[in-house]
Formats: C-alpha cells, sequence, structure tokens
C-alpha cells in the first residue's frame, strides 16, 4: 500500500538569486539553492533570519523582488499560490476548525475538482497513512497537537504536492512526541519519494531529519551541507557558533608553510593548524567543540594551563568548565565511567582526533 | 460557599437596576396594554383587539420588519467586503480605517439624521452633482422615500455591523487562507468555504444590532421618512404623545418589540447553528 502512494517521480528544486524586501530592508538576499530531486532540506537559523519568508515566497504566498524559483527546471514565479501544487503544514498546522478531520483531508481534491467515491477512497488511504482512521469524524479541536499535525500531514500529502514544506512543524509539540513525529515525517517522506523543505530554528531537529542543512543569517545563506559537513567544519564564524557547542579562543598565526599553520594561543601555547588559507599575522579564533578538548595532569607540547571549575554529569558524560590564563571560559565534555576526577588536571590540549577551525578575528 | 455567595452578590447592583429600570417599565407596559380606554379605568383587551383589528397596523408592522431587513441587507453588501479589505490593510491604515467607522457612533444620529437631508434634498449634494454631470434632468426625490432613508440608515447602522464582524474576522488564523491557496483553492472557494462560514457569528451579531437598531430609529425614520412613511416607532409616537391613548401606545410597543425579537431570534438561532469555530 505504501508503494501505491507513491505516484510520481521527486522533483528538483532551485532557488536562483532570491532576493525578497520588506519595505526598506531584506528579508532575503541573493539566496540560491539547488535541493535535489527527494532530497530533505533543513532551512535552520535564528528567527528574523528570513527561512520563513524564503518558504512562503516558495509556496506563493509572498512575492520576491528579484530572482527566480524553478521546480524541475520550469519557474514557477509567475503562479498564485493555487496553481503551484506545493503542499504546506503550518508551524499551528491551519487546519479548517470548522470542518471535520474527513472535510479537511478532502478539501484540497475537492478544491481541484475531484468529486465522488475517488475523494473518500483517497482521504481513507491517507488517514490510514497517518494512523488516523479512527478519528475521520472528529472536528480538530477535538484532537491531541500530534493529531492535528498528523492531519494537516495527511491534507497537505492527499493532494500529491510535487514538493513538501514544512514550516516549524515540530515547535508545538512537546519533547518525546517531537522525536516520534519526526520519525514518522521522515518515514513518510522516504516512503513517497518528496522533496522537501523543513524551516526550524532547532539545530538537532535540522540534524536528525534533513539531508542538508542551509544555515541562514540575516538573509542569506552561510552554508549549505550535510550535517556532518556543518557541524565538523563550519564555514563562518556565525555557522560554527549556532550548530552545537563551541569553545573559541584567541590568537595569532605566527608562521604559515605548505598549508600548516602555527597558531599561537593566547592562553599560551602554539599549535599546528590547516591554515585556511590564512596569512602569517592574521590574528585568528580557534573554534574547538567540547568533546575535542583534553585535561591531562602531565604538562605535554601544545598544551596550556587551565584553572578547572565546576564539573557536572550530563547524561552519560561529564561536563567540565575550565579558565585559561587569559580569561576565557572554556566547556570539556568527557565520557562521564571512564574518566578520572579533573582535580590535578591543570593542563589542556586538543584531543587526537580533534577538528579545530581558524577564522579571522575581527579587531 | 462564601465565596460562590460573594460572586454572586457582586452581580446585585446591576440586577437590581435591570429590574427597577427595564423589568418593572416592561410590566407596567403589560399592564397599561390591558386597559380599554385612555384614561386607564376599564379593564380589557379592547386596546389589542383594537390595534390588531386594523388592517392598516398589519401594514406598518410589516413594513417596519422589512425596513429592518432591507437595512441589514445593504450593510451587508457594502460592510463585509469593507470588513475584507480591512484585514488585508497595514495596521496603520487599519487604525485609520477604525476612526472612520466609530466616528459615526461618536456624532448625535439627530445630527447624522440632517447631514442626511443636506445630502439628499432637492436641493442637495446628490441631486446637484446628478444634474450637473447631467444624469437626470429633474431633481430625484430622495427625502420622504424609503431608499433615501435606507440609504441613510445604511450609513448611520454601519459602525454596528462593522464593529462585530471585524472583531471576530481578526480571530481568524490568516494561515487559513494560505492553507487553502495552497491546497489548490480559488480565492472565491477561499471566502466562500472557509473565511464566510468562520466570520458568521460575526456577521449574525451585526445584523443583529443593524435589525434591532434601524426597526426602532425613530429619528432617523421620521426626520427623512417623513409622515408619509409610516413604522412603528411613529405610531407608538403619535399614540402616546399626540392622542395620549397610552394603552394603545403599549400595544404597539409591545407589538414592535415581539416582532423584532422574533426575528432576531431567528437570526441568532441561524447564528449559533453556523457560530462556535472561531478559535476551535
Amino acid at each position: 500500500m505504501q508503494e501505491a502512494l507513491k505516484t510520481k517521480a521527486a522533483r528538483a528544486l532551485d532557488v536562483e538569486d532570491l532576493t525578497v524586501r520588506y519595505g526598506a530592508s531584506l528579508a532575503v538576499d541573493k539566496v540560491s539553492l539547488a535541493i535535489e530531486p527527494g532530497e530533505v532540506v533543513a532551512l535552520l537559523g535564528p528567527s528574523g533570519c528570513g527561512k520563513t519568508t524564503l518558504l512562503r515566497v516558495i509556496a506563493g504566498f509572498v512575492r520576491q523582488a528579484a530572482g527566480r524559483v524553478r521546480v524541475d527546471g520550469t519557474p514557477i514565479d509567475h503562479l498564485p499560490a493555487n496553481q503551484r501544487n506545493i503542499g504546506i503544514v503550518f508551524q499551528n498546522y491551519a487546519l479548517f476548525p470548522h470542518m471535520t478531520v474527513t472535510e479537511n483531508v478532502a478539501y484540497g481534491l475537492r478544491a481541484r475538482g475531484v468529486h465522488g467515491p475517488d475523494v473518500m477512497a483517497r482521504v481513507n488511504r491517507f488517514l490510514e497513512t497517518v494512523q488516523l482512521s479512527g478519528f475521520r469524524d472528529r472536528l480538530p479541536r477535538q484532537l491531541s497537537g500530534g493529531q492535528q499535525q498528523r492531519v494537516a500531514l495527511a491534507r497537505a500529502l492527499a493532494v500529491e504536492p510535487s514538493i513538501l514544506l514544512l514550516d516549524e512543524p515540530f515547535a508545538a509539540l512537546d519533547r518525546n512526541l517531537r522525536l516520534d513525529m519526526q520519525i514518522e515525517v521522515k518515514r513518510l517522506q522516504r516512503t513517497l519519494g518528496l522533496t522537501t523543505i523543513l524551516v526550524t530554528h532547532d539545530q538537532d531537529e535540522a540534524m536528525s531529519v534533513a539531508d542538508r542543512i542551509a544555515v541562514m543569517n540575516k538573509g542569506t545563506v552561510e552554508q549549505f551541507d550535510t550535517p556532518v559537513a556543518i557541524y565538523d567544519r563550519p564555514r563562518t564564524l556565525f555557522v560554527n557558533g549556532f550548530i552545537g557547542s563551541t569553545n573559541l579562543l584567541g590568537g595569532r598565526i605566527v608562521s604559515v608553510s605548505g598549508g600548516t599553520a602555527s597558531v599561537a594561543l593566547d592562553a599560551g601555547a602554539t599549535l599546528q593548524l590547516p591554515s585556511s588559507g590564512l596569512a602569517a599575522g592574521t590574528p585568528v579564533l580557534m573554534s574547538v567543540r567540547p568533546e575535542q578538548l583534553t585535561l591531562s595532569a602531565i604538562p605535554g607540547p601544545a598544551q596550556w594551563k587551565v584553572e578547572p571549575g565546576l564539573s557536572l554529569p550530563i547524561g552519560s558524560q561529564l561536563v567540565h568548565e575550565a579558565r585559561t590564563a587569559d580569561g576565557v571560559s572554556l566547556k570539556i565534555v568527557e565520557p562521564r565511567l571512564t574518566t578520572p576526577a579533573p582535580a590535578g588536571r591543570l593542563h589542556c590540549g586538543l584531543s587526537a582526533d580533534a577538528r579545530p577551525s581558524l577564522f579571522p578575528r575581527s579587531t | 460557599m462564601r465565596s460562590k455567595l460573594a460572586e454572586w452578590q457582586l452581580a446585585l447592583p446591576l440586577g437590581l437596576a435591570f429590574a427597577a429600570l427595564f423589568l418593572a417599565p416592561l410590566l407596567l407596559l403589560v399592564g397599561v396594554s390591558f386597559y380599554n380606554d385612555e384614561k386607564i379605568t376599564q379593564l380589557g383587551v379592547g386596546s389589542w383587539s383594537g390595534f390588531f383589528g386594523d388592517a392598516f397596523n398589519y401594514k406598518v408592522i410589516v413594513d417596519t420588519l422589512l425596513l429592518g431587513l432591507k437595512t441589514i441587507c445593504t450593510t451587508v453588501v457594502i460592510g463585509y467586503p469593507l470588513a475584507l479589505v480591512y484585514m488585508d490593510l497595514s495596521p496603520r491604515l487599519q487604525k485609520v480605517l477604525i476612526f472612520v467607522i466609530v466616528m459615526p457612533l461618536l456624532l448625535s444620529v439627530v445630527v447624522r439624521t440632517f447631514a442626511w437631508i443636506v445630502v439628499l434634498g432637492r436641493e442637495g449634494v446628490v441631486n446637484s452633482v446628478l444634474l450637473g454631470l447631467g444624469i437626470i434632468s429633474e431633481p430625484l426625490k430622495l427625502l420622504q422615500t424609503e431608499l433615501g432613508l435606507v440609504i441613510s440608515l445604511t450609513q448611520i447602522e454601519m459602525p454596528l455591523m462593522l464593529l462585530p464582524l471585524i472583531s471576530v474576522m481578526s480571530r481568524v488564523d490568516p494561515n487559513l487562507r494560505d492553507a487553502s491557496a495552497a491546497l489548490g483553492a480559488s480565492r472565491w472557494r477561499t471566502l466562500f468555504t472557509v473565511i464566510l462560514p468562520l466570520s458568521m457569528p460575526g456577521l449574525v451579531a451585526g445584523c443583529l444590532l443593524v435589525f434591532a437598531s434601524s426597526t426602532t430609529a425613530f429619528i432617523s425614520q421620521t426626520v427623512i421618512g417623513g409622515v408619509r412613511l409610516i413604522y412603528l416607532p411613529l405610531v407608538i409616537w403619535q399614540q402616546a404623545l399626540v392622542v395620549y391613548h397610552w394603552p394603545l401606545a403599549a400595544v404597539a410597543s409591545l407589538s414592535l418589540m415581539i416582532s423584532v425579537m422574533t426575528v432576531i431570534a431567528a437570526l441568532s438561532w441561524i447564528g449559533r447553528r453556523s457560530g462556535g469555530y472561531v478559535n476551535g
């Protein structure tokens, strides 16, 4: 039956130099994204970064000032929202409150002129898919948040859209339900092979659901890459700070030879790191994830002295706080069961598999 | 128990005022209607049989209710699109429009009614413009016609239609319109299957207010309609203050009240059937 739902080939979506103005301010500034057929892309960023505006342009609710949106190479910019065949699930689900679950799911089919037993057959099929067959005659207000979301999903999918847009769809759900729904959406998306764009400000959600993440800030895309690449190789300081938690250490590039930079940290150590194209003499910030730092009792090369602070057990991990000689507070994460107490371990360094990033420091 | 009693007691002043100023006069009115003579000495149903024995009074009742229904029609036809426009305006323009809508309420009905005389009169604005443009060759008679009365009542009662309509409409989730469009519905389909059903409670409330207010708009009815257009409020005024036949005036008053309330009950029944979905 799942196979029967899959009726069309997945579509590619291209956003080219898209610009949206609200009055004098730029909400979206020359954004380009090439999204592969069947891919799930998360637009991730703080509120006001333009991610929802971008989604609304794709849906046809907002007109862009410049740029194009193409589905499988065909521009759709001239089409009004009701002719784009793009499904959308809103953050508040936007179910029609005066219609039953069945009427909500059938709405799009009826609007397209489908009548008779076909409508009911399709509605039943999609209600089964989202496991809501027993609720067909309820009104939306008689359903829980998760059920309402599944109705919204069934309603959007019943018209067999070419693209599925999800606008912060999990934000209103509590934590446990959120994970269930993320899995459910991912499963449905896989089954249908539907190209999907998800707007979110929750990095964990983006990481777990998306194939690729576009990190947005102030109307531009700072990085568009796989979750792992974004975590391990953030291209800008903003991406670095927005995804995961990180430590920033000030320093200066002393010399560069053959792509390796010698970086003198203000904390008091000199490290050999990939230069990232930065020239000697550049003031830099070194970013390193908490789990890529180690503490040891014996001083070694490329280590700097720290003053240990609090240690907090968080789940399977132990989070240490430590302060460097130049006053920077570091977070260091270690597995809880295998490591000794931090007392006496006064020397901090990079772990063997650390992937620190260097960013030029604006002074 | 104690707190229940305290809450209940808070309603006492209003309850007493209601009883003294509304219920008592109403009972008095009912009592007076059961006298036969203008001196109010002789008990009987003579005033009732006299009033309803006269075919002219049926026509007056029907005309009065029709006036209310006509005013409902014009305020809906003009007011509903205006409320839709309001929803699409920027917050600043919304404030301007609300001010324009509410302003008539700040003026006395008498002032507004006399302004309409200036507009609708033989030498008034409407006739001068139409004559000047050569659309008509002699002045239209608008004063002392039901057309002129409905035109002016439409303006006078418009705030009562718009305020409940706008208040209900602005509670309708704007995403619903987008959701409907994304599902392939045209604007008209969205209007009739989503916006209209969800704004029904406001529409019905507006109709109730406009109906109750226009059927009892004594000043507008008499000043613009003149003495040749007769509605129930004029009959009541004549019986009470010209003829001094208070029992007949009471019967006419109760007839107005009952007929208006019947229509209102019917309208709010429709409203209840369609209502209750906002914020669902």
